[in-house]
Parts: structure tokens; C-alpha cells; sequence
């Protein structure tokens, strides 16, 4: 990730509480979901941002997984998640952000 | 987990859903988006 949106995160998890908070993700395919939900819950992996070493634990999502689908207003879903969806794997996206949400 | 009352940060990326879009889908849902963003994954 960035490293200025690191210090972002890191900076609103810090000052805003984790309480309620969560990461949504948008990452079309399982490697850009693993390392951006990792970054956001045990630390940046590559050891470059301000959030290596800081396991901010933040509860992670994908926009893809079904749960969070259902909740979203299935017009607007398809117009900016359909054509994602119809190329994605998504069973490994989902699989990738759940093995980060412990 | 209910988005409706969750505070959210939006990270999208260039070549999937970009944050703008996530912002708008989570605000749908009840969600108040605090950042939102779009990288470049390479």
C-alpha cells in the first residue's frame, strides 16, 4: 500500500479507536487482496510503510464476499461491482480476506 | 457483519473497484466511509 495512505490508516485507527471500524476492499484478483489485507491487519509485509510492524488488527472485507453484496443496493452494485464480479475469481478473493479476519 | 453504523475505510484499486465506488456502495449500505482510496497495484 502507499505509504502515505499507511500513515492515513494508521493515523485514523490511532485517533478514531478501531471500534466499528473496518477495511473495505476492492481488489480484483487474490495477491492484490492478500497483501492490502494484510498490511491492515498484522502489517505492512513488505516492511516499506509506516504500518510495518504494526498489527492494527482491523476487521477486513472484500466488496466481492456475499455478505456484504447482500447489503448494498443491487443496481448500484451492479453498475460499479458487475463487471469485477463476472471476471474475478472470487471464491479465492473471499478465501484470501477471510484468512486475514482470523 | 452489518456495514449500517460501521465506520469504513475504502481501499479500492485502479484495475478493480476504486475507492470512490466503495465509498458510494458502503454509504448505501448505512456505512459512514472515513478515507477512501485508490491504488495502483503492481
Amino acid at each position: 500500500m502507499d505509504l502515505d495512505d499507511q500513515a492515513n490508516v494508521n493515523r485514523l485507527a490511532e485517533t478514531m479507536g478501531a471500534e466499528d471500524m473496518i477495511v473495505l476492499l476492492g481488489q480484483p484478483d487474490p495477491n492484490s487482496t492478500a497483501l492490502f489485507a494484510e498490511t491492515v491487519t498484522r502489517g505492512d509485509p513488505t516492511w516499506a510503510g509506516p504500518l510495518a510492524g504494526v498489527p492494527l488488527g482491523l476487521p477486513v472485507y472484500h466488496i466481492l464476499e456475499p455478505d456484504v453484496k447482500a447489503q448494498i443496493d443491487p443496481a448500484l452494485y451492479e453498475e460499479h461491482v458487475g463487471l469485477m464480479e463476472l471476471s474475478a475469481d472470487v471464491g479465492e478473493i473471499v478465501k484470501e480476506v477471510r484468512r486475514y479476519r482470523g | 457483519m452489518e456495514l449500517r453504523g460501521k465506520r469504513v475505510i475504502a481501499i479500492g484499486e485502479r484495475e478493480g473497484v476504486q475507492g470512490p465506488s466503495l465509498k458510494l456502495l458502503a454509504e448505501s449500505a448505512g456505512a459512514e466511509v472515513v478515507f477512501s482510496v485508490t491504488q495502483c497495484f503492481v
